[in-house]
């Protein structure tokens, strides 16, 4: 069904390709823990523990490499990320507790990410340069050149890693994206990564997009591009890697294009059903990793079985959390103290064109 | 005496050597042209953007976060419509992270009618801006608040929308509302700071030694103090409610004009005790007059002072049609004008409860 030009996968399958076992270990555990947790969210919504549900089943053979190879921390010297509502197998291999995004899901007091005023799977992490996930679509995408004229006149390797789907890149946003990051000599530190599961809502990309591929629009200014198939853990790890370690270096923007799945349709508004005819990369990569002798059938079954158990156990506890109580709306309408500044000394050096 | 459009270049000097601006930045704002109006000429980190307002509205955004001190520009609030998500997005950021993010940002925008400037040249915005939580929103009508206005604007933890009413920012300074540290001579102020015409490649401006003045964002001030009927109104309105007082005078009613510099928040304390002193209010400005911010103020005077009100407050606003015409006589017909403001005060004070 999604079919991937031989040139841009070319050679990914041969040996030297190969990622250290205990590297695919911890992958398919990110990929594991991620399937759980959405799983925990859907049952949740469906039991009345929450009310919404959106979240990134299908797509963690991506995002677990992607938020993998994230270099993480607080300020313009490490990487921004503008996420989207798919992107808790990115949030876990941060090392977000799953837990946390239960508590959104049950809109408790204790929710880190928005104190119980927003959806699951909206996370805002400062302490990791995770800017705040909203619902419109493609905001992201006008708000990334920002972060990254911080990363680039900061110096250093830092770059903002920008993501969404393929239907928002319908939106003027990923124009802008476009346009600002390429600008001539003000290129942009900028990873611009299209999630493409062939859908929005309920209506296939195929009646709606007359490009052969999202990835040919950056073409025209210049940006490098890669499409891969984001159903292979590895392949994703490698090409996402690779398209880094090109903005970390060159300090010019990259797009890659990954073709994903959605196992669960749009959201809890659509039924959150599983859906059996789109692939799925949890058990491609278990074979895969059975065959390669790396994990057994057996420790594999055991990891999934306890993490769902663990999981269950988390959303029962959580139900007794409270929740926020209403005179809450009134705080954080405004910000007391700028909790963003940097400290003094900062490099603060505007260029004539923003970039410099 | 500085213009209002010299005092913003000079506050945006003082944001950018002093208080941290790191990018003054949207379409034509940087070299050659330092802007429309010429409000960013001259400025160290003042940069040109592509044609995209969206764009300009979210890379502030990304800068905010990133802990840069970015102040962007809209270049006329007619074209700002199309990004009123993205303004929702940076008033909810606080919010919705439950306070793990602030984003510290300005937006100007020059806003209003006056310049003969057709459909899409005179629109308002201050009833789009109220309408946006976790913003505040101020609006000078004079050089002095213009200058410290802006500098509260660029401290500010929050987003901050700076309206320029755009038919006063060639306005001069009145009498004691001189810049802090500005040069006597109005001349040598436009000889240090004003661009040449023709070729600019050369041109530095000599920055005179302008001190810091921050005017409270939330704070109205009284222009003129009145007896009979109090003029509750902002930007480009202000002068001309101080020239309707001063033809009301010759009458013998006596008028208070409050100017409120912010609009949110609002500065109801001082609307309040205005109103408990002459008991008859007029609320002005130049919006279309359908959900018009001025129907809020009226309704949360109604609400509070209702018992001490010795005629029905009123709201003088624009016409609720989709432009400002471009002939004289229908944007005489679209906004408020003189006469309209001396008749509305005309009648309040007539009023015979």
């Amino acid at each position: 069904m999604i079919t991937i030009p031989p040139r841009e996968t070319s050679g990914l399958d041969g040996d030297e390709t190969r990622l250290s076992p205990e590297l695919l270990v911890r992958m398919h555990e990110i990929m594991v823990r991620a399937r759980c947790l959405e799983e925990r969210l859907i049952r949740m919504n469906k039991q009345g523990d929450g009310y919404f549900w959106i979240g990134g089943p299908g797509e963690e053979a991506f995002n677990g490499p992607l938020g993998m190879l994230v270099h993480k921390g607080q300020g313009p010297q490490f990487d921004y990320l503008h996420l989207h509502y798919r992107s808790s197998a990115t949030l876990l291999a941060m090392g977000a507790d799953p837990v946390d995004t239960l508590r959104q899901m049950k809109s408790t007091a204790s929710d880190p990410y928005s104190a119980g005023r927003n959806f699951c799977n909206h996370y805002s992490v400062r302490k990791w340069n995770v800017v705040p996930v909203s619902s419109p679509i493609e905001v992201q995408f006008a708000m990334a050149p920002g972060t990254a004229i911080a990363n680039k006149r900061v110096g250093g390797k830092g770059i903002t890693i920008v993501q969404g789907g393929d239907a928002g890149t319908a939106e003027g946003d990923f124009a802008t994206c476009l346009i600002w990051s390429s600008r001539p000599g003000a290129e942009l530190p900028c990873l611009i990564v299209v999630t493409n599961n062939h859908w929005g809502i309920s209506t296939p990309a195929s009646e709606q997009h007359g490009e052969k591929h999202i990835a040919d629009r950056a073409r025209a200014f210049g940006i490098r591009t890669v499409i891969l198939d984001g159903n292979d853990p590895e392949i994703s790890y490698r090409e996402l890697k690779k398209a880094m370690d090109y903005v970390r270096n060159e300090r010019k923007p990259f797009l890659v294009e990954a073709m994903v799945s959605r196992l669960y349709g749009h959201s809890s508004a659509s039924g959150a059903n599983l859906v059996t005819d789109e692939s799925d990369c949890l058990p491609a990569f278990e074979k895969k990793l059975e065959d390669r002798k790396i994990l057994t059938r057996s420790a594999m079954d055991e990891l999934r079985a306890r993490t769902t158990q663990e999981l269950l156990e988390a959303s029962k506890r959580i139900r007794d959390e409270p929740q926020p109580e209403g005179d809450q709306i009134w705080r954080h309408v405004f910000a007391e103290k700028d909790a963003v500044a940097v400290g003094e000394g900062h490099p603060f050096a505007g260029g004539r064109n923003g970039a410099s | 005496m500085a213009t209002i459009v010299q005092a913003i270049r000079l506050a945006l000097h003082v944001g950018e050597t002093r208080l941290g601006v790191t990018d003054i930045f949207g379409e034509d704002v940087g070299a050659p042209l330092g802007g429309v109006f010429t409000q960013s000429q001259g400025l160290r980190t003042a940069w040109n953007t592509p044609l995209d307002e969206r764009g300009i509205v979210g890379t502030a955004i990304g800068l905010a976060l990133a802990g840069q001190r970015p102040i962007a520009e809209i270049q006329f609030c007619d074209y700002a419509f199309n990004s009123i998500d993205l303004m929702k997005l940076a008033g909810g950021i606080c919010w919705s992270s439950a306070g793990d993010y602030n984003c510290p940002m300005v937006l100007m925008t020059p806003v209003g009618s006056g310049i003969r400037g057709s459909l899409y040249h005179s629109h308002s915005f201050d009833g789009q801006a109220t309408r946006l939580p976790g913003w505040k929103i101020v609006m000078p009508s004079n050089p002095l608040d213009a200058y410290g206005l802006l500098l509260s604007a660029i401290v500010d933890p929050n987003p901050v929308m700076y309206l320029a009413p755009k038919a006063l920012l060639r306005a001069k300074a009145g009498p004691g509302e001189r810049l802090p540290g500005e040069p006597d001579d109005e001349r040598a102020l436009a000889r240090m700071i004003d661009a040449p015409l023709g070729d600019r490649s050369r041109w530095r401006p000599d920055w005179p030694d302008v001190h810091d003045l921050f005017v409270p964002i939330g704070k109205a001030k009284t222009c003129r103090a009145g007896r009979h009927v109090s003029v509750v109104t902002y930007g480009r309105m202000v002068p001309l409610a101080m020239l309707a007082a001063e033809r009301l005078a010759q009458e013998g009613i006596d008028t208070e004009i409050l100017d409120l510099r912010s609009l949110h928040p609002v500065d109801f304390e001082a609307i309040f005790a205005s109103v408990r002193k002459t008991n008859r209010v007029l609320f002005l400005n130049e919006d279309t007059e359908v959900t018009n911010f001025g129907e809020h103020l009226l309704r949360k005077t109604v609400d509070q002072l209702f018992y001490e009100l010795h005629a029905p407050p009123r709201l003088l606003a624009g016409a609720h049609v989709p432009g400002v015409g471009l002939a004289d006589s229908l944007e005489r017909a679209s906004v408020p004008q003189l006469e309209h403001v001396v008749a509305a005060v005309r009648e309040l004070a007539g009023h015979q409860a």
